[in-house]
């Protein structure tokens, strides 16, 4: 295995921490109004993300920064040729960032309300264009010689691709309520646990479908029949712990769920990063997307040093903030209104 | 328009407006939990109010800085597809350190400190801080390092295989002279913003306190924040004129048309000077016409060389140097930055920064020996200089960015003369300019109306003053109900 084998490995890892953890706040964002329901259920819910959301959503920053210095040409490709979908993506995650710190800032129901309904909306948009964008990179796009994507935006909405939309869209929605199964109390913990069920078996019917289709359809190994094997273990087990209620392993299996999703696109691609649709000879590869080995080695020097000690210090964010939340938990409103009383 | 201009344009606005919230986060960060540390070390009230109220005023302005920053990191890729191939194998490096080393540090830490005054020590609490605030200005490390290459290009060469720039070395890419300049320039001017923010608040109350009582148990409170963020100021200040003399000199040799314009010297002379008001088209279309009214003789000379009499290049010869050195430039062969832009944005950074500097000095003087001042004049001066320095701060940006033109990647003269691009080279190919039209239309839109929260937020916490607030106190009871939640 050469470098960039292990950097496009290294690049699947961040996207796994990216989905396993932005995916369960997507999750909550998306719950609000079904598991938060009332005014104060709202609350709990953004306070179970609130000190932590940020840090997962570095996990897509790191993976974008990896992406350029490791595979520019790939990097290149896929954010000019994913334009609007990406734009839509940044737009979602703008608003999003600041719904969630500017909600709790003014004391007044409708000001809340109008953030609590741009964090939904905002979760829900790229819950389903993360799954649209990795379904076109593995189905392919038209990419000429230069590495130019020439497909336009309609060509990014096929079924298989829209589809995959779908499979993001239930796997977060089940990682959400699950996770907030685990991290809440109360009204809000009954309406995640019902919740949580469904959506379970909903991500296990579409994951199906969705990762026989790419298998079939798009792998060009074999041994991603491995990886197929581990997600549905991973969706299946999430959804027969969540039935049993017991969430700290529903939410294990689902991220184990994740991790084998990302096996199996990051293994049906290798071992070519973004196949071209006009020619197979115009495909980016692991090998002609590559950044230099000079740069290769200073990056893994730096990802050897710095993955482990991020890992240990979000791990001990999650530790200090591990209590239950419930209704009964959240104090008075104590923020300033508008305007002076 | 087409999609290079667009592209620009949305570069610009989203740059500018990104740095228009991170300087404040830059400075403010350290200066909290500089605060946070008197509070832990003395026992003293005021600065735990005063951490509180600034570090509310932090997070409404941290929250928009990070939305912002996102876009930062893709539109490389999104709108500057060809520049990102040329360039990624070097420039995408410190793109993915700063994450690795420096966005994840801050954000975890950031939303412990939040979360963690009821969870945590004291003295973890205040670790964790310090560890945000680190986290922030390593963040500026990385990225200017980045930008930097881009003004000056070292530890790299051209690949004629790959058809693009490659590193050699990142050592020199991390100790880039043009880095080791730029870093303390833009800290030290985040350092006098976050002062000046500090300092006007404060002023305001102060005198608002002082007209009512000048007994008032607040008043101290203010005169202390007050004279804190003033001597902020006076430190980041001279810091800011000693690195951004240096970085001068060192630019006249490295991006020497940039300083030309910067100066509007036409002709290469000898003894040059500096002039604060000129006339003439500087648009660039036609140099010859440029004519200086007030001037300082040999001053430019001083300042690129530290000798009056020394010899400065104009625009009219290094435009021919550039000409016969980086071909490939299909139009008219115009080397010239927008002389207009560079001239005037340069003498506005420096003469904001200076007000800015003055203004400390008199909050100083104000304040000497204890004494509190109820004068309107001086609030109203001090709330409104709170603006002089991120003006600048804006100016020097677009002063050292569109100075650049019309290069995305400067040439390095004493580097490799393989290793440069042209701006609108770096464009993608695939994005028509209709989506890069809808793109900035957007941005600018949402960031317009996001800014109007933010600047709302701001003013609104700022007259409420600083909270009068409890100990913290504690705990790992989990059924006790939060003290703070969102």
């Amino acid at each position: 295995m050469n470098l960039a084998d292990f950097w496009f490995i290294l690049i699947a890892v961040l996207w796994t921490g990216y989905l396993v953890l932005e995916g369960f706040d997507f999750g909550v964002g998306m719950l609000m109004p079904i598991v938060g329901k009332t005014s104060k259920g709202k609350r709990v819910l953004i306070n179970t993300i609130g000190p932590v959301w940020d840090g997962n959503e570095v996990w897509l920053l790191t993976a974008g920064g990896a992406t350029f210095a490791a595979f520019p040409e790939w990097y290149a490709t896929l954010f000019s040729g994913f334009y609007l979908p990406l734009l839509l993506i940044l737009l979602a995650l703008i608003v999003r960032a600041v719904a969630i710190e500017y909600r709790s800032k003014i004391n007044d129901e409708n000001w809340r309300n109008r953030w609590n309904l741009a964090i939904v909306v905002s979760s829900w948009i790229p819950s389903i264009l993360w799954g649209v964008a990795f379904a076109n990179i593995v189905r392919g796009v038209p990419i000429d010689a230069e590495g130019t994507y020439t497909g336009g935006f309609f060509n990014l909405l096929s079924p298989f691709a829209l589809l995959g939309g779908v499979v993001t869209l239930a796997i977060f929605l089940s990682h959400g309520a699950i996770f907030l199964s685990l991290k809440t109390s109360g009204a809000v913990f009954e309406r995640a646990k019902a919740f949580a069920k469904p959506a379970s078996m909903a991500a296990v019917v579409a994951g199906a479908v969705w990762a026989l289709w790419l298998q079939l359809a798009y792998s060009e190994n074999a041994w991603t029949w491995g990886a197929l094997l581990l997600a549905a273990v991973g969706l299946i087990g999430a959804a027969w712990f969540s039935r049993a209620d017991t969430f700290g392993l529903a939410f294990t299996f689902n991220a184990v769920a994740i991790v084998g999703a990302v096996m199996l696109i990051f293994g049906s691609l290798y071992p070519d990063v973004m196949p071209s649709t006009t020619d197979a000879a115009f495909s980016l590869t692991v090998d002609n997307a590559r950044s230099s080995h000079t740069t290769l080695v200073v990056l893994t020097w730096v990802a050897a040093i710095m993955t482990p000690i991020v890992l240990a210090y979000q791990a001990w964010s999650y530790w200090v903030f591990k209590r239950r939340l419930s209704e009964e938990h959240m104090p008075e409103h104590n923020e300033l209104t508008f305007h002076k009383n | 328009m087409e999609a290079l201009d667009l592209a620009r344009w949305q570069f610009g606005i989203t740059t500018v407006y990104h740095f228009i919230l991170v300087p404040l986060t830059l400075g403010l960060s350290v200066l909290v939990a500089i605060m946070q540390t008197a509070w832990v070390r003395t026992g003293k009230e005021k600065w735990l109010r005063l951490t509180k109220f600034y570090g509310k005023l932090l997070l409404i302005n941290f929250a928009l800085g990070v939305a912002t920053g996102i876009v930062q990191e893709f539109q490389f890729g999104m709108n500057w597809a060809e520049y990102s191939r040329y360039v990624g194998d070097i420039f995408g490096a410190p793109l993915a350190m700063e994450a690795l080393v420096a966005f994840f540090l801050e954000s975890t830490f950031l939303g412990v400190w939040i979360f963690g005054w009821d969870r945590l020590s004291k003295k973890v609490h205040l670790a964790v801080v310090w560890l945000f605030a680190i986290g922030s200005n390593l963040s500026a490390y990385f990225i200017l390092a980045a930008n930097s290459w881009m003004q000056h290009p070292v530890g790299t060469e051209f690949n004629p295989e790959t058809g693009r720039a490659e590193m050699n070395n990142i050592g020199e890419v991390l100790t880039n002279n043009t880095t080791l300049l730029a870093f303390p320039h833009v800290i030290t001017s985040a350092f006098l913003i976050a002062g000046g923010f500090i300092a006007g608040i404060a002023a305001f109350w102060m005198v608002k306190k002082a007209k009512q009582d000048k007994t008032d148990p607040e008043l101290p409170m203010y005169r202390t924040a007050l004279r804190f963020g003033a001597v902020v100021m006076l430190v980041a200040g001279i810091g800011v004129i000693i690195t951004g003399d240096l970085q001068a000199k060192l630019m006249f040799k490295q991006q020497p048309i940039k300083m030309a314009a910067a100066e509007g010297l036409v002709e290469t002379t000898t003894s040059a000077p500096f002039s604060f008001l000129t006339i003439g088209n500087l648009a660039g279309d036609d140099p010859s016409s440029v004519k200086h009214i007030i001037e300082v003789p040999g001053l430019t000379s001083y300042l690129a060389t530290g000798d009056f009499n020394a010899e400065v290049k104009g625009l009219t010869q290094l435009q021919d140097e550039y000409a016969a050195k980086y071909p490939g430039y299909e139009a008219t062969p115009d080397y010239l930055p927008n002389l207009a832009v560079t001239y005037w944005s340069f003498r506005l950074m420096i003469g904001l920064g200076a007000f800015s500097a003055a203004a400390a000095l008199a909050a100083l003087w104000l304040t000497r020996r204890g004494a509190v001042t109820d004068k309107t004049w001086f609030s109203k001066l001090a709330v409104g200089s709170i603006a002089a320095p991120y003006v600048a701060a804006s100016l020097g940006w677009i002063f050292t960015e569109m100075g650049r033109q019309p290069f995305v990647v400067a040439p390095n003269p004493t580097g490799s003369d393989m290793v440069y691009q042209l701006t609108q080279h770096g464009v993608s190919k695939a994005v028509d300019a209709w989506e890069v039209g809808i793109s900035m239309v957007v941005f600018t839109v949402v960031y317009a109306i996001l800014g109007v929260f933010w600047y709302r937020l701001i003013v609104r916490y700022a007259q409420e003053g600083a909270p009068v607030v409890e100990e913290p106190d504690p705990s790992d009871d989990a059924d006790r109900p939060l003290s703070f939640a969102y």
